[in-house]
């Protein structure tokens, strides 16, 4: 971790830290965010995406083989239309973090086996690692980033995660969130054992998953 | 565990059936037909298998849905596996399947893993999994089937060469439900009972079903034969999400006065195909439905069993749980 900016691209060794405590690492976190953001804004999102995956094999657009083309696709996200260039073998949790810079969709397993990458497609949840972009179509896609008020205020579920202590590193809870999101949409008042269900897709390796079942019954009584 | 991308294919969305059969006709084994993608991005994603062209079938609308037909329901293919978990249709009259549904992997995988892709899916031995040139992947040795192999979730019967088992948690539920797979390729339509659709290595040691390259399973049909009967479902699993059975058991069968009249009895993760227990289904025919049958029956379910080196709890595992499928349900 001695130039953070080396680990940017792909990497989620770098995303922990995020939210282990210590000014130093805090430092590293908003520099990170900045610099993607950087990236975002200087509006070389589908030209970014080389680079942004840059040393890791297979996803260069140029690379050789039939296909390797990116079609540009209009995505539903959070409300608003997201036009960008895909990849036939691009993943959903791919095309957010890196091309549309929504990093909050964490990507942890890749392999469909821990829910760090859950986003919310058309009102279920969905591991975004294991969806090829393309196959998203029109679907309303949300996710962490889609809940925050128009002022920048919490979603009273976020509040809710907050107020419970519902993380402990962290790295999980957009997931969770986004879990419980689904959950009190179909259902406002369930019960512990019903959430426990709608998380149970939700991995969390800090073992927090009581915290994280308050927080979702405190949610439902704010609902 | 890379986190790279999946090596380059060319992405084809057909948006009806006739499309997608040219398609795979076509490509034929350089083809692969992607559903929910629950296993199949695994697989590519590990450069375990590689193909030069996907064919995403989700846009096929004749695949979806379920209907109510003269003699039972139908399931389009590409209904998913919490669609089924929902239905009313299927909860009322095949509740066995709607639950071997809700047991499979996690909320978030049923919510895009389809019926067609769950009873189409490949081994989960994880030799071949990880790109091993076992007997499986083409090649001339087992991995798993030596004494220092990791066959603790390997078969109990049935065992060529190859010692994976079938990894479906609804497969034994459509087998005991007596289904049939409506299958179609350029040629037409042919119908093969759920029973004859799962292959072992004895068959064909590269493949888990009767379905070629240029197949497209279209829909799942259940008889009435079964509505409304007696149902049991139970999933042993290491955890109770993501993981797959060690052993399940689903059972159907007709209860009047206490008597055990007609079953059907199958059990998943002991063979590589849904394994029928025709000894138990013959055992409890006709007997009283008590602690003592199924006592008799369980110890019959393991006749002819051949654990592997760390598998042999799998004996007591299915024994009990045939025991407890004839006297619980
Ligand atoms: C972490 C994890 C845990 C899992 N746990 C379980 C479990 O506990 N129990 C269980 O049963 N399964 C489990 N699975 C396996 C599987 O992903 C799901 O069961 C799911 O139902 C597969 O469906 P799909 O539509 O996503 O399949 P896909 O990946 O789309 O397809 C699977 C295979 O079937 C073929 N196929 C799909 N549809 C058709 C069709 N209509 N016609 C012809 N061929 C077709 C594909 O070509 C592919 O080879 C798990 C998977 C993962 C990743
Ligand atoms: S059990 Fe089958 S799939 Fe596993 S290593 Fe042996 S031959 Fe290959
Ligand atoms: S990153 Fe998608 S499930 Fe783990
Ligand atoms: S809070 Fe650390 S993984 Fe869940």
């Amino acid at each position: 971790m001695k130039d953070p900016i080396l680990y940017i691209p792909g990497s989620d060794i770098a995303a922990v830290d995020d939210a282990a405590p210590g000014t130093s690492v805090l430092r590293i976190r908003a520099s990170r965010r900045a610099f993607i953001k950087g990236i975002i804004a200087s509006g070389a999102v589908a030209g970014s995406s080389a680079f942004l995956f840059g040393g890791l094999t297979g996803c260069a657009p140029d690379q050789p083989g039939a296909g390797a083309v990116e079609r540009l696709l209009s995505l539903n996200i959070n409300g608003k239309v997201r036009r960008v260039d895909v990849l036939p073998n691009e993943t959903l949790a791919m095309t957010l973090r890196y091309k549309l810079g929504l990093t909050g969709t964490k990507l942890s397993c890749d392999r469909g086996e821990c829910g760090a990458c859950t986003v919310v497609i058309d009102g279920r949840t969905v591991y975004s690692c294991s969806t090829l972009t393309h196959m998203v179509g029109q679907r309303e896609v949300r996710t962490i980033e889609g809940l925050e008020g128009p002022n920048g205020e919490l979603h009273p579920i976020q509040q809710a995660f907050i107020d419970e202590l519902g993380p402990q590193c962290g790295f999980c809870t957009p997931g969770q969130i986004m879990s419980t999101v689904a959950l009190l949409e179909a259902n406002p008042k369930p019960t512990r054992d019903q959430a426990r269900h709608a998380l149970s897709g939700n991995l969390c390796r800090c073992g927090a998953y009581d915290h994280y079942l308050n927080s979702v019954m405190r949610a439902a009584q704010g609902a | 565990m890379s986190k790279d991308m999946m090596p380059m294919f060319e992405l084809f969305q057909p948006t009806d059936l006739s499309g997608a059969l040219d398609l795979v006709e076509r490509y034929g084994a350089d083809g692969w037909k992607v559903a929910g993608g629950q296993d199949s991005l695994d697989w590519l994603k590990d450069r375990a298998k590689r193909t030069k062209a996907v064919i995403d079938l989700t846009r096929i609308a004749e695949m979806k849905g379920i209907r109510e037909t003269a003699d039972g329901l139908e399931i389009g293919a590409l209904t998913t596996l919490t669609e089924i978990e929902e239905s009313s249709l299927i909860r009322e009259k095949f509740a066995l399947l709607a639950g071997a549904a809700s047991r499979v992997a996690s909320p978030q995988i049923r919510n895009v893993g389809t019926i067609g892709g769950n009873v189409s899916q490949d081994a989960r031995c994880w030799y071949y999994r990880g790109g091993m040139d076992c007997y499986r992947a083409g090649g001339s040795t087992c991995y798993a089937d030596t004494p220092q192999g990791m066959n603790r979730e390997h078969c109990l019967f049935g065992a060529d060469r190859c010692v994976a088992v079938s990894p479906s948690d609804t497969a034994p539920a459509l087998v005991a439900l007596d289904a049939s797979m409506v299958i179609q390729n350029a040629d037409g339509e042919r119908v093969v009972a759920a029973e004859d659709f799962f292959i072992g290595p004895q068959v064909d040691i590269e493949r888990m079903t009767v379905l070629q390259a240029d197949d497209i399973l279209t829909a799942i049909r259940i008889p009435n034969t079964w509505a409304n009967a007696t149902f049991y479902f139970e999933k042993v699993a290491d955890r109770k999400t993501w993981d797959f059975a060690l052993v399940n058991i689903a059972a159907a069968m007709r209860v009047s006065g206490g008597t055990i009249e007609d079953i059907r009895i199958v059990a998943g993760g002991v063979e590589c195909v849904p394994r029928r227990l025709s000894v138990v289904e013959n055992v409890v025919k006709g007997s009283a439905k008590n602690a003592d049958t199924a006592k008799l029956a369980g110890g019959s379910a393991s006749r002819g069993a051949i654990p592997l080196n760390y598998n042999q709890f799998k004996i007591p595992l299915l024994e009990n749980l045939v025991m407890r499928a004839i006297r619980d349900a």
